[in-house]
């Protein structure tokens, strides 16, 4: 059993827990992720590392409430444990020497959450980080202390344009890109169609574009190929292959497709969720 | 006196009608009664042929005998001598191709019903106390084993007899291996594997789960942390795809997932249990082994029309066992031999639809000794489908050999070892599917028995 340490509502939907894992937390790099089940009937989902902390042997996991896992994570409080946790699982990121160059870290919605440690990670390699991330509205803005300490630059765009900065995060890369900024790199993290638009902004380029692939998975250690992927043609597991991936690489159409295999179910499980809630909120009534 | 009869005694079986319908299991074993009749059929013979067919040499016609007296809760004592795992190897050992086709009255008739003997002796003495086995005293030495499938808990099981201190390190959330994510519950019940993993924990062996030896924790970090050697029973768990194009396509499932979904995440309660599994109408499955057959079947329980096995070869070069391939006749899958599929085709959605296929023929004999399919010239069709799962095996997952400098393996990732377990790393010792690739429950349970036994002198030796 894993124990639930602290537990903050970063927004409406998005939440951050520290879990008690020294075994995870003893290997963790930036990159990795965990699987987590929370009971006996719960199903097996994945969640980027957002920190850890070796010593105290706890890590940092930030979801948002998208389905009915998260839905019943977010009803756990502190002191509360999890059944299964099981990590650090895919690659550590590797980005090269970085030192002094100029890197673009782009982050979508809870993308914003996992893009962090790599602002991290790239910072302590000695690079200049550029922080491009997008949220709806400003009230809906998580990290941006964290954000703002870790980057050279942050820019905030917003879909309402409710900070004054009204668009998505590709119309700022476009910007930057435009007012001649030159970035090495690239690591664009969040919703399938925002990595395979910085991807296709940076391909004609030629700036290396390194995106982390979010599949469905299941054991996560390499044993059923849930999490396929189309990488330059070839057949990958994100799990253990990944999670990162060249963006100019990445068959986006087909890991769109694939993604929504299971909509009608996770629909029926949510729904199925949300009635049980109701029904449980009268009773105590 | 013993039993003429030149046919084995039929086991008690659900009725194909009604198992269809449900997960429960099929074969119901012997009663009490059955067994002493099917017991003495065999004649006890001085060279015991029977004992030299089974992997890990249950003593055949002594547990046999004690069976005829109606002693059988000491039968099961002596099956327990040399193998861990009896309610298991009763049940989905390839008896036909060990201990019974060793069996002298297998000459005129049916060998002698081994397998179902031993299922019974420990489906008897399970459903009533089992005794755990006599211990060496505690030698203070530990012995790590990565895997808790048939060959690690063999391992563990006879490394903890023999007074070590043994951990099993699962990388899933449930020991057991294959046992538990793979082979489903209509033929292997999960309450049995797990009374069996109980008894080897009862043994003093301790599993450790959530643990990926190769990310979570390395094998020179086992040695840090004072385990003197590791046996290595990962297993040969990384699919195989057959490299067609449409294999990415919704609906396409590796059986590894199809039979992970629905044994080890209870996909089949789906939605009481909150892991889905999509299984249309129509279902081909892919590949000749148990393991295609265990997905076909899985699938016609989950509410499939139509489900049809596709091999490449003839029915006679099928690997899976013969009692199987009988049972999933009787539930009335459907069997295209000599055909090969070329193409998955799928709609605009990115689903399946359809599978391009041709007809093979049978050419001369290949490698394996079998006769190696030939495509038949103009011979293609289209099956139209709507799931497809693909059985064509499986090879060692790489996570260990990557994260262990000097760990020799074969290029296709098997780890190379000698006639007695050991590695090209000192006091690591490997066996099972992840140095055959993918092979059988008992074949593992052997190579974990030897390695223990290696382990042993070795250890010994060093003091």
């Amino acid at each position: 059993m894993y124990k639930i340490l602290e537990k903050r509502r970063l927004n409406d939907s998005v939440t951050l827990m520290r879990v008690d894992a020294p075994l995870v937390a003893k290997k963790a790099g930036p990159g990795q992720f965990i699987i987590l089940r929370i009971d006996e009937n719960g199903e097996r989902i994945p969640l980027t590392i957002a920190a850890y902390d070796r010593e105290s042997g706890s890590v940092t996991i930030i979801f948002q409430k998208v389905g009915l896992t998260t839905m019943r994570l977010d009803e756990k409080e502190e002191g509360d444990e999890l059944l299964d946790f099981v990590g650090p699982l895919g690659r550590v990121s590797h980005f090269g020497d970085v030192k002094g160059k100029r890197v673009a870290v782009i982050g979508g919605g809870l993308g914003i959450a996992i893009a962090y440690p790599q602002a991290v990670a790239l910072a302590n390699l000695g690079a200049e980080v550029d922080m491009i991330v997008g949220f709806r509205n400003i009230g809906l803005a998580i990290l941006l202390d964290e954000l703002s300490a870790v980057s050279k630059n942050l820019i905030v765009m917003t879909d309402d344009g409710s900070n004054g900065h009204r668009g998505f995060v590709t119309d700022a890369l476009r910007q930057q890109l435009d007012a001649g900024v030159q970035y090495e790199h690239v690591v664009a993290i969040g919703p399938l169609p925002m990595m395979r638009a910085v991807s296709e902004m940076t391909r004609p380029l030629g700036i290396h574009t390194v995106v982390s692939m979010n599949p469905i998975m299941i054991d996560g250690t390499g044993m059923c190929g849930g999490c396929r992927l189309t990488v330059g043609g070839e057949m990958k597991f994100a799990c253990v292959d990944g999670p990162e991936f060249d963006g100019h690489l990445v068959d986006f159409d087909e890991a769109m497709k694939r993604a929504r295999m299971y909509a009608p179910e996770e629909n029926l499980s949510r729904e199925r969720h949300a009635c049980r809630m109701e029904e449980a909120a009268k009773h105590v009534q | 006196m013993y039993n003429k009869s030149p046919v084995k005694l039929p086991a008690r079986e659900q009725d194909p009608i009604v198992r269809r319908g449900n997960f429960k299991e099929v074969s119901l074993g012997y009663s009490a009664e059955m067994a002493v009749e099917e017991a003495s059929r065999c004649l006890n013979c001085k060279h015991q042929p029977c004992v030299e067919g089974c992997p890990v040499n249950v003593q055949i016609p002594k547990f046999i005998g004690l069976v005829k007296e109606g002693e059988f809760e000491k039968a099961y004592e002596v099956i327990r001598e040399t193998n861990s795992l009896p309610a298991i190897c009763g049940r989905v050992c390839p008896q036909e191709s060990q201990c019974e086709a060793k069996c002298v009255r297998a000459i005129k008739g049916d060998p002698v019903g081994i397998g179902r003997l031993e299922r019974f002796c420990a489906d008897y003495a399970m459903a009533r106390s089992c005794p755990v086995p006599e211990l060496q005293p505690k030698n203070g030495k530990k012995v790590a084993v990565v895997g808790s499938g048939p060959a690690g808990l063999t391992c563990a099981g006879d490394l903890a007899r023999l007074g070590y201190e043994v951990t099993i390190f699962e990388a899933l959330h449930t020991p057991g291996g294959v046992l538990i994510y793979g082979i489903p519950e209509f033929r292997l019940p999960k309450r049995l594997v797990k009374q069996e993993i109980e008894s080897v924990e009862a043994m003093g062996v301790k599993i450790e789960k959530n643990v990926v030896v190769g990310r979570s924790v390395s094998l020179d970090d086992l040695f840090d942390e004072g385990y003197s050697a590791v046996f290595v029973g990962s297993g040969a768990g990384l699919p195989k795809f057959q490299n067609i194009p449409g294999e990415n396509l919704n609906g396409v499932y590796s059986a590894n997932e199809f039979l992970t979904r629905i044994n080890f995440m209870k996909a089949y309660t789906f939605p009481e249990s909150d892991t889905p599994v999509r299984v249309g109408r129509r279902v081909a499955v892919i590949g000749g082994g148990n393991v295609a057959m265990d997905a076909a079947r899985s699938a016609l329980r989950l509410g499939a029309q139509e489900v049809s096995i596709v091999y490449r070869r003839s029915e006679k070069e099928m690997p899976a066992r013969i009692e199987e391939i009988h049972h999933a006749r009787e539930e009335g899958i459907i069997f295209k031999m000599l055909t090969a599929p070329t193409e998955i085709l799928g709609d605009e959605k990115g689903s399946v639809r359809a599978m391009t296929c041709v007809e093979m023929e049978l050419g001369e004999p290949d490698a394996s000794g079998r006769r190696r399919p030939v495509v038949k010239r103009g011979s293609e069709f289209t099956m139209d489908v709507d799931t497809v799962v693909v059985a064509i095996g499986n090879s060692p997952n790489p996570l260990i050999r990557d994260t262990t400098p000097g760990l020799q393996t074969q290029r296709w990732g098997g780890i190379i070892v000698d006639d007695r377990g050991a590695t090209s790393r000192e006091n690591v010792y490997a066996g099972g599917d992840a140095v055959t690739g993918a092979a059988t429950v008992i074949l593992a349970m052997g190579a974990g028995k030897t390695a223990a036994q290696a382990i042993h002198e070795k250890l010994s030796k060093q003091g």
